[in-house]
């Protein structure tokens, strides 16, 4: 593309883009600032933020894993496809 | 504590066949015992670290499945650093070379988000430019250089990872998905709280290029390559609305002038 041609086409889209913007930010003017508290992530708290400060001592010997003999089954069977759940259903005849 | 003690010792709290380090043991009873509580209270206190910065992941395969897969990370992998926020920085890669998840082979990619979610929020504060700053810029508009703020990250993947990251933080209710089309995330943090949003296409090639320094009109020509139904528009406005910009360099602050 030539450079002016360029140029032409970004002024438009920033024009478009500015009135976009300026048409929303007065509802969004409060959004996420001037905050005293909350300011953690969402589901993180701040124990979240600096993990590992927690006192988690056990005398039980937790260290050695069982070499990969578990299976992931939390969430994810939940979010499969209904394709694949279905293929792992009888066939109806 | 010389060097050498220091070897031992971290070499003892990895691996359970070598007992206890002379140096723990010069008084009291029983020391390979009481040193694998020590040796125990360091792996759990990693798999507690891990646990808490990868909420989703841990969700997504289970918790007995990540408590697998967290003490083989902990094992290989001794902490570089005192700050436990940083702990787990390359969890997602090993990850990705575990083994047994072939079923859920976006989980390196919503580990690498919740990485980035971790890291956006303790990165440093900045003000994002008002959408007034762009209104006038100096200049053709094709040579202006925009500087990124410090919390933003991309994370582009092959697996819808905004939905499947959406669904197992809370922010939307989980169910199955019908749609497995790519979805490329944006992390950032314009003010006090961590945003996590699907890019529109092309957009994490128009962020990544900005990023690295390219112009706004060599970005934008990089994105339409990327992803041909590029919209400049649609971009900017995620750009400037979003609070992603905290700097406008125009081609007159640029190098000397003549």
């Amino acid at each position: 593309m030539p450079a002016r041609t360029v140029n032409a086409a970004l002024a438009g889209s920033l024009f478009a883009a500015l009135s976009i913007v300026s048409a929303s930010a007065a509802e969004d003017k409060m959004a996420g600032k001037e905050k005293c508290y909350g300011v953690a992530m969402k589901g993180q708290n701040d124990c979240a933020a600096g993990p590992g400060t927690t006192c988690a001592g056990t005398s039980k010997v937790d260290y050695q894993g069982n070499a990969w003999k578990a299976v992931p089954k939390g969430t994810c069977t939940t979010m499969k496809t209904p394709k694949g759940v279905g293929s792992l259903e009888p066939i109806k005849m | 504590m010389s060097a050498a003690t220091q070897t031992a010792l971290a070499a003892a709290l990895r691996d359970t066949g070598r007992g206890s380090p002379a140096q723990a043991s010069s008084s009291g009873q029983r020391p390979d015992r009481r040193f694998s509580v020590y040796r125990n209270n360091v792996a759990v206190s990693l798999i507690g670290a891990l646990e808490t910065r990868f909420p989703a992941v841990r969700r997504i395969v289970g918790d007995d499945f990540f408590g697998e897969l967290a003490r083989a990370y902990v094992s290989q992998h001794a902490p570089r650093s005192p700050l436990m926020m940083t702990y787990g920085d390359d969890f997602p890669d090993f990850a990705a070379r575990a083994p047994g998840l072939a079923d859920v082979p976006y989980l390196a990619d919503v580990a690498r988000l919740e990485a980035a979610r971790t890291r956006a929020y303790h990165a440093a504060d900045a003000d994002p430019l008002p959408a007034s700053a762009f209104a006038a810029p100096d200049g053709a508009l094709d040579d202006v250089r925009l500087t990124l703020h410090p919390s933003v990250e991309v994370v582009r993947s092959a697996h819808p990872l905004v939905t499947i990251w959406a669904m197992n933080s809370g922010e939307a209710e989980l169910g199955s998905i019908d749609d497995w089309s790519p979805e490329d995330a944006l992390v950032c943090r314009p003010a006090m709280d961590v945003f996590v949003r699907k890019l529109p296409e092309g957009g994490a090639a128009f962020l990544q290029a900005l990023a690295g320094g390219a112009t706004l009109a060599a970005a934008a020509e990089r994105a339409a390559q990327d992803a041909p139904s590029f919209d400049l528009t649609e971009n900017l406005v995620g750009l400037i609305g979003g609070g992603l910009v905290v700097a406008i360099e125009t081609p007159s602050q640029q190098g000397d002038a003549p």
